[in-house]
């Protein structure tokens, strides 16, 4: 008897313990489908969502504590574009891994962090027209022996950030290289610098970015994929998404897409 | 509610991920153990600089936090995600489990190691055959929860890609974007190793209390 009570104590306990888990589930906050568009004008603010620790993108100036590269200068121009000085841009950072769900619980407006358009994103968000094209390519120490992607055999380890498109295509070109993923890039490439992998892989613009920070590294192997990189915003926000690619139009013909571009990559 | 489907598709990487986390967790679980009992016993042996040297380790390493401990293996040392992880682990919960043994240690009345002294025993001798089984005892609820943290803090494998539990589910996240089902998916394989071991915990306390 009191060894089937305790068993069903603890039958009871999991149970609740795993429903609590289950009811957190619930949480998923898809109800808050207000248009973001008027929401910016309401609010008088659009929050934009940027890395942090991307070189030439977007990266946190440690002496200033200003996030500063191309995609922050974009979205600034692309803000007083579209509102003039009516609408305050602000910036949250993202990652990666984090950049869609901030976008659909509303933390933030648009994503404009280096993010690749593609087919299954577009399932979970809207995307505007291009405003970067990159291509992914090799990170390696000066002198190694990997040239490119036929370098990566069985046995070579290459590093790549969680959530990435880069990490799920190395995989496909390079079947049989082992892939180990990080959290951000200097993460990944800190791991490089420390011997954990023989080469890094991502979009050739933000290894630019880690080649010009250490010049011990350089691109091998050029380009192998097209990533051409879009802003994000929630679903359903069509005129969201025109307002910004009228923007980003109007920037581009009047020259000052070129002139913030210029400030930044230096190919 | 909770959508299995992600389960289902991806449960080859949560079983892998599992099997790994279960695996760092033993390992760490018995090293730290060892690690942390020879530290207890440092802190109290009738040798002032042995008393230092653990005492140094317990205030050093429970003073930092242990994602920069697993970091500080994995970029310093020459290891793989995993073994660096488990290191990291160890080294951070055996400051813990010392402090967990010396408190036991410490609540064995006094009267006992002179007992034990007077009729003949070493120290050594009276520390192992009459004061730590008693310390046990007493040990046992706050080792068990020194146990379940390092089960939990096992998920810091992730940021050294160490392969875990929690990694795949950054990766599954990545690829499905879903995050509540993903983890909670994540949290429930936690749940299958923390709560048996919860209840172990309690289980044992209780047999010892008896046979007092």
């Amino acid at each position: 008897m009191f060894k089937n009570k305790k068993t069903f104590k603890m039958a009871i306990v999991s149970s609740m313990a795993a429903l609590m888990l289950a009811a957190c589930g619930g949480g998923d906050s898809k109800e808050s489908s207000k248009d973001v568009l008027a929401q910016i004008k309401d609010e008088k603010k659009i929050v934009f969502g940027v890395k942090h620790d991307t070189r030439l993108f977007g990266l946190k100036n440690p002496s200033t504590g200003e996030v500063e590269g191309f995609d922050i200068d974009l979205s600034k121009a692309l803000a007083e574009e579209m509102f003039g000085s009516d609408v305050k841009p602000e910036y949250k950072e993202v990652t990666s891994k984090t950049r869609v769900g901030l976008l659909n619980n509303g933390k933030i407006d648009a994503v404009v962090a280096t993010m690749t358009i593609n087919e299954e994103r577009k399932k979970e968000v809207d995307f505007t027209d291009v405003y970067f094209d990159a291509g992914q390519s090799l990170l390696v120490k000066k002198g190694s022996k990997i040239k490119g992607l036929e370098d990566l055999k069985k046995g070579t380890k290459v590093l790549a950030v969680k959530g990435s498109t880069s990490a799920v295509n190395i995989r496909e070109k390079a079947p049989e290289t082992q892939v180990l993923e990080y959290e951000n890039y200097a993460e990944a490439f800190t791991a490089l610098k420390s011997n954990k992998g023989d080469a890094l892989t991502t979009d050739d613009a933000i290894l630019y970015g880690m080649a010009e920070e250490d010049p011990s590294y350089e691109l091998v192997g050029g380009t192998f994929t097209e990533e051409p990189y879009g802003i994000a915003v929630k679903k359903g926000n069509k005129e969201l998404v025109d307002e910004l690619n009228k923007a980003l139009k109007s920037l581009k013909d009047s020259g000052k897409y070129d002139e913030i571009k210029s400030k930044w990559i230096k190919e | 509610m909770l959508d299995f489907s992600i389960l289902t598709n991806n449960m080859d990487s949560y079983i892998e991920g599992f099997k790994i986390t279960i695996y760092a967790s033993l390992i760490a679980l018995l090293c730290s153990f060892l690690l942390g009992t020879l530290i207890a016993v440092m802190r109290i042996a009738p040798f002032k600089p042995l008393n230092w040297l653990g005492t140094a380790y317990v205030e050093f390493i429970r003073n930092i936090p242990v994602l920069v401990i697993v970091f500080f293996t994995y970029l310093a040392g020459n290891f793989g995600g995993m073994t660096a992880g488990t290191i990291g682990l160890t080294v951070y919960t055996a400051a813990f489990i010392a402090e967990a043994i010396r408190a036991g240690i410490m609540s064995v009345p006094k009267g006992q190691m002179e007992a034990a002294r007077s009729s003949g025993l070493s120290y050594g001798q009276a520390m192992r055959l009459i004061i730590l089984p008693q310390a046990i005892k007493i040990v046992i609820p706050p080792l068990g929860n020194q146990f379940i943290n390092l089960v939990k803090n096992s998920s810091l494998l992730a940021v050294v890609a160490g392969g875990d539990l929690m990694y795949q589910g950054d990766l599954i996240n990545a690829k499905t974007f879903s995050p509540f089902d993903t983890y909670i998916i994540v949290g429930l394989f936690y749940l299958i190793l923390t709560i048996p071991l919860s209840f172990g915990v309690g289980f044992l306390e209780k047999r010892l209390a008896r046979s007092n």
